[in-house]
């Protein structure tokens, strides 16, 4: 495939203004399926956590999980939808082997929330209001793995092997209004709209919301006119956008390349289009046009959806703080400088952070860890710090360190083995025998061999030239395989000197 | 005991409470009786001798330690291929399922089996239950009993056929426009479709999922009323079902009485267009219920008369769909095409060998129909007529207690005579369709032999929504005085089937 040829950002912002939209499809952790008691688990051997319904079978009949409309209610409230009194779930007609019935129930005209707003912040603290058209329910397919062929994808493939376990799964499409106004700022903002939508759905305790898991998945909608203009430029759907930083990249990437087209006079196709974590770039997916014929009619199997009102109002006083309350509130809490806590925020690590303090460490330190090393090596990976380890991970190995049993070092050096999938840190601190040495006898038997080995640096000690001791501390240290807690050696050092 | 075949349901169950017979024994003559007459009925598409027979021998231990599963315990059925069952397959009479084993029971078949009902074996049915003659059964056709060159009705020709052949005392039926109650119409028996929501669908292979309704075949009311018992009830499977108690059906035909009942004539249904016998036959069934003290007052629904026109939009539009998810990726019939091909190539080779014309017919009417540009023309319009029916319903149930037609324009026609005439076999329905598109009960029981050719008439009830017993109540009244009027059964005056004649 040729490399697309890209217009220079600034420039692409001088000749045109991006108007974006998103579909954020989330996976609500319900126990069961939207429609069928099958086990809500994906993953496992294929085609397990399925019934009669998830497969389509003959005479089979979907039931409306309530425990889906209950959270699907609480994500419109959360984002601050009406809801409708009577909603409805309709047949998206295709014909797609991962989609058991050869269609998807989903809703169309008549979605359970409707008309919201959703006030994000970005990096510099400014904050933006995005529109919600609209949230509605629907289930999803299944996985299709399609085997031979060099790109994993069906064209080529020898064949194909179809999963079942996910389909069935509920999911709540959200999806904006068209957003204007974001200028420069297009990228940016589409990270921290997925990122806000990802909070509050965290928050809700709804979703596990893990976007390399696809719980949490990003369509982004992007377009180009020129300024001044009033209609809408053609748009392009970029799919598989499967991390923040990706939602940001493609967004930025789609203006680029859409500029370029268009200053060249050419026109821009719409279609999906398939992001390419690796490459950075986008390829054509499938054209699609609004004609799309979905046939969608109401689904006879179902009756509508008419939620109490009073459970609406229950739902409503139970919903969490809005993410920008939250943020206020945490930064008291932890104490963070406003450096500190905009650097949390700009990393789309609160999360973690949140979860890392819940499970026993200290704020600073839960901090110091995913903004410092983390960060660090989630970057030379080109993942998502959450994909490397867990908060629970993070607060056993804080703990280890105020425990005294490591020091920053090793304490490091036990991360990279957790991300290696060796264990807990715990579990490795005991089978590589990583822990400081405390026995003081091994260290003094190191420390005055050391001594005796480097005579003049012994009587310079004694001399009290203190800082001469440093050559001893670092033998030592080389000794121990590192493994020695380096004051503590200091202190031995120091007395030992005296000693020897 | 004389030929078992010959008795009821009802009787059967207290031969059976007596000690006077054996579910084996009952068993055996129905398998006897189907090996001597279904190679010219074929009202059969499986039957699984040894299935049945382990039924029944665990009913009889049952009935033996004094643990009966319930009064029908140990009588036979016969299924319609509609509904899937785990022991034999189930293909809804198409090729595209031919062999199908389902890992589950459709849950009126999970009943059956709970009340220890002994299944015989599949009936016939026009594919996806998409007929009115049994003709368009991908296995080849049902015969008539009372003619075998005629058509036995559809689509559940299967079941009427084997109930009026003496085959089985009781059959499940599935219906749609009129499938379980033409049949009955066609072969001088009883068939009901319950109100939408009365009986679970789960399990049954759907066609127009707003219209199907699963109902129970006899050769009496009352044992319709019987197995209606059996199998109604709220299904957590189905969220269409309807969570209600219901009384027994069996209790209304026992107390059936129609003094005052108040029976509206459906105007738009008597007269033209309806065959001289089928019309006499009518009015001398209402004169009896006059002279019994029912009150016969004519009623108008204008909105009839686009009932059918209704029905064929949203039927084939809702079918279109259904029936997508047979596309041989996980069931079902798989054709390659000649040197391999795509997905998409594999559906629609597999689609167009495994359904028949009139599947495809309506697939392709149904698609046309959702298509944007025409949703609202078509499938809204539809929508509103039916909209319109149920208004009509509503109002003339305002006045009458339960309203009357003859159940089809015609008696039973000739095998292979209307194959070419679609859309004179679809006007047929027209009497039974109405029930369906207002998600109301309704009953055909035999009204006698039309003068003309001397074949079954049968009379239908109608009631508002959760009123079946009101069917059971009029149809008891009118079956009994039937009854003394003939000295007997219209199944008496059928020809007896000798078999082996095809």
């Amino acid at each position: 495939m040729a490399k697309a040829k890209l217009m220079d950002f600034d420039k692409a912002l001088e000749m045109f203004e991006p108007v974006l939209g998103f579909e954020v499809h989330v996976e609500l952790s319900t126990k069961t399926k939207m429609f069928s008691a099958a086990p809500n688990f994906f993953g496992g051997d294929p085609n397990t956590n399925i019934t009669p319904t998830c497969l389509g079978l003959p005479g089979s009949l979907p039931v409306v999980n309530e425990q889906a409309i209950r959270y699907s209610i609480s994500l419109g409230l959360a984002l601050g939808c009406s809801i409708a009194p009577t909603s409805r779930f309709a047949r998206k007609n295709y014909f797609y082997p991962d989609t058991p019935k050869n269609y998807q129930i989903s809703q169309y005209d008549e979605p359970i929330a409707f008309e919201g707003e959703v006030e994000i912040e970005l990096a510099d603290g400014r904050s933006f209001t995005i529109p919600i058209e609209r949230a509605h329910m629907e289930e999803d397919a299944g996985k299709l793995t399609h085997v031979g062929g060099s790109t994993g994808r069906i064209q080529g493939a020898d064949y194909s092997l179809v999963d079942y376990n996910r389909a069935g799964v509920p999911l709540v499409e959200i999806v904006t209004k068209p957003i204007f106004g974001a200028a420069a700022d297009a990228p940016e903002l589409a990270k921290a709209y997925v990122a806000t939508i990802r909070d509050i759905v965290v928050a809700l305790g709804i979703s596990d919301a893990r976007m390399e898991r696809g719980n949490l998945r990003c369509d982004a909608n992007v377009s180009l006119r020129p300024h001044g203009q009033e209609k809408l430029g053609t748009r392009t759907e970029t799919k598989n956008v499967n991390s923040l930083r990706s939602v940001e990249r493609a967004v930025r990437y789609e203006i680029q390349r859409q500029a370029a087209i268009l200053a060249d006079g050419g026109t821009i196709t719409q279609e999906t289009r398939h992001w390419h974590e690796d490459t950075g770039t986008t390829s054509p997916g499938r054209p699609k046009s609004d004609a799309d014929d979905y046939r969608y009619f109401p689904e006879p199997d179902l009756l509508p959806v008419v939620p109490a009102p009073e459970l609406i109002e229950e739902l409503r006083a139970a919903l969490p703080e809005k993410p920008a309350e939250r943020r206020r509130r945490l930064k008291a809490d932890w104490g963070f400088s406003d450096l500190e806590f905009q650097d949390v925020v700009n990393s789309g690590l609160l999360v973690e952070i949140t979860e890392t303090v819940a499970a026993g460490a200290a704020p600073q330190s839960a901090r110091k860890w995913w903004t410092g090393e983390v960060a660090r090596l989630a970057n030379i990976k080109n993942v998502e710090p959450a994909e490397l380890v867990t908060a629970a991970q993070i607060a056993e190995l804080q703990q280890l360190v105020d425990e005294g049993a490591l020091n920053d070092r090793l304490a490091r050096q036990v991360l990279e083995f957790v991300i290696a999938g060796e264990g807990s840190p715990r579990d490795i601190v005991a089978t590589k025998g990583l822990a400081v040495v405390s026995d003081d006898g091994a260290l003094i038997a190191a420390i005055d061999e050391a001594l005796l080995a480097q005579p003049d640096v012994l009587e310079k000690i004694r001399d009290g030239k203190v800082q001469a001791a440093g050559a001893v501390i670092g033998a030592v240290m080389k000794a121990m395989g590192g493994t020695a807690d380096a004051g503590r050696v200091r202190e031995l050092v120091l007395e030992r000197a005296k000693q020897v | 005991m004389s030929d078992l075949t010959r008795l009821t349901a009802a009787d059967l169950a207290a031969a059976l409470a007596s000690g006077d017979t054996t579910s084996v024994e009952v068993t055996q003559a129905h398998l006897d009786r189907i090996a001597a007459v279904d190679g010219d009925v074929h009202a059969f598409l499986h039957v699984n001798p040894q299935v049945s027979l382990d039924a029944a021998k665990a009913s009889d231990a049952r009935r033996k330690a004094g643990t009966p599963a319930g009064a029908l315990d140990g009588v036979p059925i016969a299924i319609k291929d509609v509904l899937v069952t785990t022991d034999m397959p189930s293909t809804s009479g198409s090729k595209i399922l031919e062999g199908w084993m389902s890992p589950y029971d459709a849950t009126p078949v999970t009943k059956i089996r709970e009340a220890g009902l002994v299944p015989l074996g599949k009936t016939n049915m026009d594919e996806f239950a998409m007929g009115s003659s049994t003709e368009h059964s991908a296995y080849g056709p049902t015969r008539n009993p009372w003619d075998l060159d005629r058509i036995p009705g559809g689509s559940g020709g299967g079941s009427a056929a084997a109930v009026a052949a003496f085959e089985a005392p009781l059959a499940l039926g599935s219906d749609t426009g009129g499938s379980i109650r033409q049949p009955a119409h066609i072969t001088g028996t009883v068939g009901v479709k319950p109100t939408y929501g009365g009986v679970s669908r789960y399990g049954a292979i759907a066609l127009a999922s707003s219209l199907d309704q699963i109902g129970p075949v006899a050769r009496t009311v009352l044992d319709t009323a019987l197995l209606h018992d059996v199998i109604a009830g709220h299904d957590p499977h189905d969220s269409t079902s309807l969570k209600q108690e219901w009384p027994s059906m069996a209790d209304a035909v026992r107390k059936a009485n129609v003094t005052g009942l108040r029976i509206g004539v459906m105007t738009e249904l008597d007269g033209d267009g309806f065959q001289p016998g089928v019309l006499a036959r009518f009015h001398e069934s209402l004169e009896l219920l006059k002279a019994e003290g029912a009150e016969i007052v004519p009623v108008s629904l204008p909105s009839l008369a686009y009932a059918v026109a209704a029905y064929y939009l949203i039927l084939p539009a809702e079918a279109s769909s259904n029936l997508a998810k047979f596309d041989s990726v996980r069931f079902g019939l798989r054709v390659n095409p000649v040197g391999g091909g795509t997905v998409e190539q594999v559906m629609s080779a597999t689609r167009e060998a495994g359904f028949g014309d009139e599947v495809k017919r309506r697939i392709i009417l149904g698609t046309y129909a959702l298509s944007a540009g025409y949703y609202d023309a078509y499938y809204g319009s539809a929508q509103r007529v039916r909209t319109l029916v149920q208004r009509d319903f509503t109002a003339a149930f305002a006045n009458v207690d339960v309203l009357a037609s003859p159940t089809a324009p015609t008696t039973a026609w000739k095998l292979g005579e209307q194959l070419d005439d679609p859309l004179a076999m679809w006007r047929g329905d027209i009497a039974t369709i109405p029930a369906n598109l207002a998600g109301i009960p309704g009953i055909s029981l035999p009204a006698g032999l039309a003068d003309e050719d001397g074949l079954p008439v049968g009379i239908q009830f109608l009631a508002p929504a959760r009123e079946d017993a009101r069917l059971y109540n009029v149809g008891g009244a009118l079956e009994a005085l039937l009854a003394s009027k003939w000295g007997g059964s219209i199944l008496d005056k059928a020809p007896a089937l000798t078999g082996g004649t095809r």
